[in-house]
């Protein structure tokens, strides 16, 4: 199927959307990948919204009729498909709809307009400068790993400084006293962190170079939704070695390391998984 | 303290922030950075990206256009809504527009920057692009359905882009994609969108001075 082609069109009109006014919590289905932190996030807003949804598995090698009907565009996971609605994609987007959809419970973001525009703000930092440096760190060696390391040391730097005297001064999480949904977006990328670190040996998240970034992903860990959505250590362990293995096998060059880190960069979604075939 | 734009012209995401704040009636003060010698004031409002567009609101920066274009919807909550009030109909043109963010602005500089085969690839993609947004459009009057909307901002400054595009890869947008062009000439009829779009030929112009400050011949 050509992912560019035309889309069929989704049920998004008034009468349809009016239709799914009450609809129950067991109305919602996830499609994901245990390994793609962008299914964490959304597993996590579930969670801590209280909602219950069922979760399908996608074996991103042979992508269900379900995951390429509903994601035409993209054809990645994560998926919500809200009965009778349809389908919600993209993760930051499904997480605006779970707070339009089911706004008296547990609000991922703040009220406030301009508050709201800084945790926008601060999630496409996140998705656009820090996760991609991360991947280029998983993905590359030697000097250019150097570099790489530098760039999100750089990056962290500015969230540090965010949280010391800039916009999160003082707050334990980045959404106040509870979590919310910049927390969620930095938090299910950031145990790759600790996870990088074993598996390359670059040294990420240094406490002492970012003492308030350290203790706000501790605390945030430890959080109960938020123990009950990450995999197991060894299990992320595992995947990011093999992976690892792969990328190292494949890249003798720095050109090569650099297409490698845009795979890699999505080493938290699904897409490494599904073009390294 | 009012509202404060800094921007650049010519510069599509600056366009978009104009537009809603034409949309929403908002009388603000316009600021034309020079982005080869960014202002204190950018520099300190956007420290981060050091980027236009920057919308100060009583002293307050927001940053990154889609970001400014809610904010602007948030704040000046009336009409005309440049998103709708349903959630489900909300997350359709969030997905829209982010998908406009992806892949326009990139793809369309590889359009006038690259030369060959890297090129030709570059135009394969545009065509897609637009089609997939063409077959979103349907035969709606704009994105937002009836009403002009968040899909329609996030887009249609980069109809004045086409001409170049066409101009440097040798296609053109009418013939693969009508109904976009269609929908250009509605948007058009907007007084936001008239008094905010330059002529393409002014836009390639600065295309053409872009290219030559990069060596692309």
């Amino acid at each position: 199927m050509d992912p560019l082609s035309p889309p069929p069109p989704p049920p998004a009109t008034a009468a349809a959307a009016a239709a799914g006014e009450g609809a129950g919590c067991c109305d919602l289905k996830l499609l994901g990948s245990w390994a793609s932190s962008y299914t964490h996030r959304v597993q996590l807003a579930l969670k801590l919204k209280g909602l219950e949804f069922e979760y399908a598995e996608e074996d991103l090698s042979n992508k269900s009729p379900a995951l390429l009907q509903s994601n035409p565009v993209y054809q990645k996971v994560p998926v919500l498909l809200h009965s009778p609605r349809g389908a919600v994609t993209e993760s930051l987007v499904i997480l605006h709809y779970l707070d339009d959809a089911f706004p008296a419970l547990r609000p991922l973001l703040p009220s406030d307009p301009f508050d709201r525009a800084l945790a926008r703000f601060w999630c496409h930092f996140a998705d656009d400068k820090l996760g991609p440096a991360v991947g280029a760190v998983f993905a590359s060696s030697g000097e250019a790993q150097k570099a790489a390391v530098a760039q999100v040391h750089e990056n962290l730097k500015l969230i540090e400084n965010e949280l010391r005297e800039g916009a999160f001064k003082g707050k334990r999480f980045f959404g106040g006293d509870g979590i919310g949904i910049l927390d969620i977006v930095l938090g299910c990328g950031s145990y790759w962190l600790a996870v990088f670190e074993e598996v390359t040996e670059a040294k990420l998240v240094d406490p002492d170079a970012f003492p308030l970034f350290y203790a706000w992903l501790k605390d945030f860990e430890a959080q109960e939704e938020v123990k009950d959505t990450i995999p197991a250590i060894d299990r992320l362990l595992e995947y990011a070695r093999g992976l690892r293995q792969m990328i190292l096998s494949h890249t003798t060059t720095a050109t090569a390391a650099a297409a490698a880190a845009t795979t890699a960069a999505a080493t938290s979604t699904n897409i490494a998984v599904d073009s390294s075939t | 303290m009012g509202v404060k734009l800094l921007d650049a012209w010519v510069s599509p995401f600056g366009q978009r922030v104009r537009i809603a704040l034409a949309e929403k009636g908002v009388e603000y003060e316009y600021v034309e950075e020079n982005l080869a010698e960014k202002s204190r004031l950018l520099l300190e409002s956007n420290p981060v990206h050091k980027k236009i567009p920057v919308l100060i609101h009583d002293g307050n920066p927001v940053c990154e256009s889609l970001i400014i274009v809610e904010y602007i919807d948030d704040v000046w909550d009336k009409k005309p809504h440049l998103l709708p009030a349903h959630p489900y109909l909300r997350a359709q043109p969030r997905f829209w527009a982010d998908f406009v963010d992806k892949k326009i602005y990139e793809c369309g500089t590889r359009l006038w920057k690259l030369k060959g085969e890297e090129q030709a690839e570059a135009k394969k993609e545009m065509i897609e692009i637009l089609k997939l947004l063409a077959a979103e459009l349907g035969d709606k009057t704009y994105f937002g359905g009836d009403a002009f909307g968040f899909v329609d901002v996030a887009l249609v400054p980069f109809t004045s882009w086409f001409y170049s595009y066409e101009r440097c890869a040798g296609f053109s947008v009418e013939a693969e994609c009508p109904e976009i062009v269609a929908w250009a000439k509605r948007c058009m009829e907007r007084e936001s969108v008239k008094k905010t779009l330059y002529d393409p030929e002014k836009v390639y112009e600065f295309v053409c001075f872009l290219k030559k400050r990069y060596g692309v011949e």
